[in-house]
C-alpha cells in the first residue's frame, strides 16, 4: 500500500447519479454475478432444461398425449411438459433465484455494504428485477430452441397466442421476482435460504401441473395449487403451446386466461406489499 | 479558538437491547481532520456505538450528529460523505477486484480514480483475481478500498487491520496517514493498540458499555498511570511492584536493603497497551475512581 492518494478539490456531493442510471449499472454487474454462479446456474437456469430432456427419455416410450381412440394424433410427451417447464423456469428464475440470493446477501455482508453507500434500495431492485427478466428471457428463449430444434416440438404460429406467452411471461417472472424478495426475509441465515425455499419450490411444481399432469391430480390438490401463483403461470403457458383441445381437460374445461391476469396480479400486489414491507439493508435488533 | 462544529458530535447516548444495556451514557465530539480511536474490550459497546454513528442502528437514548446529520435520518446525500470498513467481510465474492471497485465507485458522485485506489491498496496485481480467491488479508485490503473509494470526509475503520502481516500494517498506516493529511475524519477501532497510538490523535476507551477515559494518546489514564514500575522478588521469595517517579532511587534503595541485587529486578515505563489495560482492569475490579490500584510511592 504506498500512500499516492492524489488531493484534489471535491466537487459538490449534490449532484447524484439517478436512481435508474445506477438501477441499470447494478443489472450488468448483478448479470455478471449471476452466471459466474454455478449452483445458480445449474438449480436455476439449466434445471428446466434438464427436467424436460428427464420427462421426455422417460416417458416417450408410452406414446403420445392426448391421442384418438384409434392412437393417432396427440402431442408428443415433450410437447406437453414444455407449457410446464416454461413455468417452472419463471418460478425458478424470479422466486427461487432472489430467494435465495437475497437472504445470501444478507447473511454474508453484501447487504450491509451496499446499505453503507449511496445506492438507494430501489436502485438495488431494479437491479434484481432486470437480472430476473434478462436472465429469465434468455432461459425461456433458449427452451424454445431446445425445444423446437432438439426435442422437435411444433411451436404455435398464431401471433395472438404469442402476445398471450409474452404478457404470461411478463406478469408471472415479475410476480415470482417481488414474490422472491419478500421470501428471502424468511431464512434466518444466508445458509439456511436453500432449504426454506426448495421446498417450496418443489412443492409448488408437484402440485401445480408442472411434473404431473394437473389433470390427473385429484381436486383437492388443484384447488389448493390454484390458491399459489405457479398454477396459473403453467396454465396460460398451456393456452399459448397446447392445443385448443386440450382447454377441455382443464379444472374448468377452458383456459381462463382472464383468471389467469387476475391470480398473478393479485399474488404481484402480495409481492410487491410483502418486499416493501420486509426489506431491510440489515436486521436491526432494537 | 475555531469554532468548527465536529464532524461526529455523541451527547449522553445510550442503546439497549431488550433488558440488555450495550452502551450507557456516552458522550464525546470528532473534531473535523482528526483520527480518533475507540477502544475497548470484545462486546464492551465500540461495535454498536460505532453502527449507531453509520447508521446502521437506532439509537436508544441521546443525541447523535454525524458531519452535522443525525445518522438515524440521514439520505443517500450524507452517505456519499462517509466511507465504512466494516468489522468482518464474508462475501461470496464473484466479481473481480477492479470489477468490484469499479462499480462501488459508481455509486458515488465523486469518486477517487480506481488504478489509484488500487495502487494505494497495493491490489495492482490483483485487480483481475476474483475477491473469493484473495487470501484474508488480501480481502481486508479490498475492504479499505471500498471504503476510500466515495472520496470520503469521514471514514469509520472497524479493526480494519484484521488479518495483516506486519508488512501491510505498516502500508496500511501510511494509507492512513496519506489521509489524514487529505484532512479526512477518521474513526477507528482496533484491538492493536500500537496501531492506536499510531494513528490516532484522541481515544477514548469504552469499558462495559461506559467511557471510562478520553483524551489524548499520550495522556490517557492521567500523569499516574504513566509513573513507572518497579518489580522484584523479595527474600521471601514474594513478587513485588511499586510505582514511582524516581525508580533510580527506589532501586539503589532496594540493593542497599537486600545487600546485592534484587531478584527479577525490572522497571517498567508503562506503554498505551498497559495503561489501557491498568483502565480496563480497573474499571473490572470496580474501582473508576482511582483506576490504578498499585501501590503509589512519592
Amino acid at each position: 500500500m504506498s500512500a499516492t492518494l492524489t488531493d484534489r478539490p471535491t466537487r459538490p456531493r449534490t449532484a447524484r447519479h439517478g436512481l435508474f442510471s445506477l438501477g441499470l449499472a447494478r443489472i450488468g454487474f448483478e448479470i455478471k454475478l449471476y452466471f459466474r454462479s454455478t449452483d445458480t446456474v445449474f438449480f436455476t437456469f439449466l434445471f428446466p432444461f434438464i427436467m424436460l430432456g428427464i420427462f421426455t427419455a422417460a416417458f416417450s416410450a408410452q406414446g403420445n398425449i392426448g391421442t384418438n381412440p384409434d392412437g393417432s394424433g396427440g402431442i408428443s410427451v415433450g410437447a406437453y411438459y414444455l407449457p410446464g417447464m416454461l413455468a417452472a423456469g419463471m418460478l425458478l428464475s424470479g422466486l427461487q433465484n432472489l430467494a435465495i440470493d437475497i437472504a445470501g446477501e444478507k447473511g454474508d455482508g453484501t447487504l450491509k455494504r451496499l446499505g453503507g453507500t449511496p445506492l438507494s434500495p430501489l436502485s438495488y431492485f431494479i437491479g434484481k428485477i432486470g437480472q430476473v427478466l434478462v436472465t429469465g428471457i434468455l432461459q425461456a428463449v433458449l427452451l424454445l430452441i431446445v425445444a423446437r430444434f432438439a426435442f422437435d416440438i411444433a411451436l404455435p404460429t398464431d401471433p395472438e397466442k404469442w402476445l398471450t406467452f409474452v404478457w404470461v411471461f411478463l406478469l408471472g417472472v415479475i410476480t415470482c421476482a417481488f414474490l422472491g424478495i419478500a421470501l428471502s426475509a424468511v431464512p434466518r441465515s444466508g445458509r439456511s435460504a436453500s432449504a426454506v425455499v426448495i421446498p417450496i419450490v418443489l412443492v409448488l411444481q408437484f402440485i401445480s401441473g408442472v411434473y404431473l399432469q394437473f389433470n390427473a391430480l385429484p381436486e383437492w390438490m388443484q384447488n389448493v395449487a390454484g390458491l399459489f401463483p405457479l398454477k396459473w403461470m403453467a396454465q396460460g403457458m398451456r393456452a399459448v403451446f397446447l392445443p385448443d383441445s386440450f382447454a377441455s381437460q382443464e379444472q374448468n374445461g377452458a383456459w381462463e386466461l382472464g383468471l389467469v391476469a387476475l391470480a398473478l396480479l393479485i399474488w404481484l400486489v402480495v409481492g410487491l406489499v410483502g418486499s416493501r414491507l420486509t426489506f431491510r439493508w440489515i436486521r436491526k435488533d432494537t | 479558538m475555531t469554532t468548527t462544529p465536529p464532524a461526529v458530535r455523541v451527547s449522553r447516548l445510550s442503546k439497549s437491547y431488550g433488558a440488555f444495556d450495550a452502551v450507557t451514557d456516552i458522550s464525546f465530539d470528532i473534531r473535523p481532520g482528526e483520527t480518533f480511536a475507540l477502544l475497548g474490550p470484545n462486546g464492551a459497546g465500540k461495535s454498536s456505538t460505532i453502527e449507531i454513528l453509520e447508521g446502521y442502528r437506532d439509537r436508544s437514548e441521546g443525541d447523535v450528529t454525524v458531519l452535522g446529520v443525525d445518522p438515524q435520518h440521514a439520505g443517500l446525500d450524507w452517505k456519499a460523505r462517509i466511507g465504512i470498513v466494516l468489522q468482518s467481510s464474508g462475501e461470496s465474492g464473484n466479481a473481480t477486484v477492479l470489477e468490484q471497485l469499479r462499480h462501488f465507485a459508481g455509486l458515488y458522485p465523486d469518486p477517487r480514480s480506481v488504478d489509484e485506489v488500487l495502487a494505494a491498496v497495493g491490489l495492482e496485481e490483483k485487480a483481475k483475481t476474483r475477491i473469493h480467491k484473495l487470501s484474508g488479508g488480501q480481502q481486508r485490503r479490498v475492504d479499505v478500498a471500498l471504503g476510500i473509494i466515495g472520496r470520503p470526509e469521514l471514514l469509520f475503520l472497524d479493526e480494519p487491520t484484521t488479518g495483516f502481516d506486519p508488512e501491510a500494517r505498516h502500508q496500511f498506516w501510511d494509507l492512513i496517514r496519506t489521509l489524514k493529511t487529505e484532512g479526512t475524519t477518521i474513526l477507528l477501532t482496533t484491538h492493536n493498540l500500537d496501531e492506536a497510538a499510531e494513528l490516532s490523535d484522541r481515544a477514548g476507551i469504552i469499558v462495559g458499555g461506559k467511557l471510562i477515559d478520553i483524551g489524548a494518546i499520550g495522556e490517557l489514564g492521567g500523569p499516574s498511570a504513566r509513573i513507572p514500575m518497579v518489580r522484584w522478588r523479595d527474600a521471601g521469595g514474594v513478587q513485588r511492584e511499586a510505582r514511582t517517579d524516581a525508580p533510580a532511587r527506589l532501586v539503589a534503595q532496594l540493593a542497599r536493603d537486600l545487600g546485592g541485587e534484587p531478584a527479577e529486578l525490572q522497571v517498567i515505563r508503562p506503554s498505551l497497551e498497559d495503561i489501557y489495560l491498568g483502565l480496563v482492569r480497573g474499571h473490572a475490579a470496580g474501582s473508576t475512581a482511582d483506576t490504578h490500584s498499585t501501590e503509589v510511592l512519592a
